[in-house]
């Protein structure tokens, strides 16, 4: 039980980590960064388990309300709660979760699950929860803001075969799925 | 690490979290619906005037919102590509009206009034099996570890650098991972160490 609170802790200091990495910036995806911190949510899906993951992107959450700089570009505070990206945070819990239940179901060896888990909930589901508040938020239409989930799409690509790479490796140090 | 919170003390300062909090959250809910730009820009300039009212410091912060620019820039230009400039305005004043509203509160917060005010929020979460006293130790702790991990990096990335005379490779991830795993143990053992599984 207290493993488990330590991995929770540790990886949300992982996905805050991952903030120092710098963040990318297009105008065509209306402001929406790439970023290596929706791959730590994921990873830490693959790696920790779906509650456990999810719980660390919550953990994570909540520091970043309570207003440290952990977001990539050292953002912090409530007002990325009221912002126009907001929901591609909240969705980082969900993102974890479903990304630990699909790789735990599937059994397709270690690289392949944790490819198509982390695609789906990295980049599907992250998606279907962030799009659209963009869309509520900035009186954008669905279309519009469906535009930039295509443009995020190769990062999302790059992100999960990021998380494959790193789960096969990981598991070849017996460090994986147990 | 810095945070944005502003050090001088203000009269926002002495006004209760909780009360910021549900400030923030009911002119947040206010404002979603309201469609009229005139109303939306006056709200922005009465958001403005308050952080002017605070403070030379505070008014420079909350305008160094840059990250949101080209954001700003593009919602303003779609809506005046499709012929609707006064919606443009709209959009642009309410988004940045509710986002420096939420920066003058995080900068006149300090965390443990944040924390503190936010508990009765995680006490409602208790039936969902949250908590609190997790939550914050937990928080608090992520605070600590985030420059740990980050110098653990930077050390297996020098010597990477001292070894092969190459740049920090990809190669570094996984032993450090690896390495993080197992912290994960130590941070259990000192935890039960001290005694943080009791009750009360």
């Amino acid at each position: 039980m207290f493993r488990e609170i330590g991995l929770i802790i540790l990886f949300a200091a992982i996905i805050a980590a991952l903030g120092l990495v710098p963040r990318i910036d297009f105008p065509f995806l209306g402001g929406v960064p790439i970023t290596a911190q929706s791959m730590g949510v994921t990873l830490a899906g693959v790696l920790i388990g779906a509650r456990n993951g999810a719980l660390a992107a919550a953990v994570f959450l909540v520091a970043v309300a309570f207003g440290m700089p952990l977001l990539a570009g050292g953002r912090g505070g409530l007002d990325v709660f009221t912002g126009p990206t907001a929901g591609f945070l909240i969705g980082f819990v969900p993102a974890a979760y479903i990304t630990g239940v699909l790789f735990g179901a599937l059994r397709w060896g270690v690289f392949l699950a944790a490819l198509f888990a982390a695609f789906i909930g990295g980049y599907v589901v992250l998606n279907m929860i962030g799009i659209p508040v963009l869309a509520w938020v900035t009186d954008k239409s669905m279309r519009e803001a469906v535009g930039v989930a295509a443009g995020l799409l190769p990062g999302g690509i790059i992100k999960a075969f990021g998380t494959a790479i790193i789960a096969y490796l990981l598991a070849g140090m017996n460090f994986g799925r147990n | 690490m810095i945070s944005g919170y502003l050090s001088r003390q203000t009269w926002l300062h002495r006004v209760p979290a909780g009360a910021k909090l549900l400030a923030l959250a009911a002119v947040s809910f206010a404002v979603l619906p309201v469609q009229d730009w005139r109303l939306l820009a006056g709200g922005l300039f009465l958001v403005v005037a308050l952080a002017g009212i605070l403070g030379t410091d505070a008014f420079r912060r909350v305008l160094l919102l840059r990250p949101l620019l080209p954001l700003l820039a593009v919602i303003f230009a779609l809506h005046a590509l499709a012929g609707d400039w006064q919606a443009g305005i709209g959009s642009v004043a309410r988004l940045l009206m509710m986002v420096m509203l939420a920066d003058i509160v995080s900068m006149t917060t300090t965390m443990q009034d944040m924390m503190r005010a936010l508990m009765p929020v995680l006490r409602l979460l208790r039936p969902f099996g949250v908590n609190p006293r997790k939550v914050s130790l937990a928080v608090s702790l992520v605070v600590r570890f985030v420059p740990l991990l980050a110098s653990n990096w930077e050390a297996r990335s020098e010597a990477w650098r001292a070894r092969t005379g190459r740049k920090q490779s990809w190669r570094l991830v996984a032993p450090f991972l690896a390495e993080t795993l197992r912290m994960a143990d130590q941070i259990a053992e000192s935890l039960d160490a001290r005694g943080f599984g009791r009750r009360g």
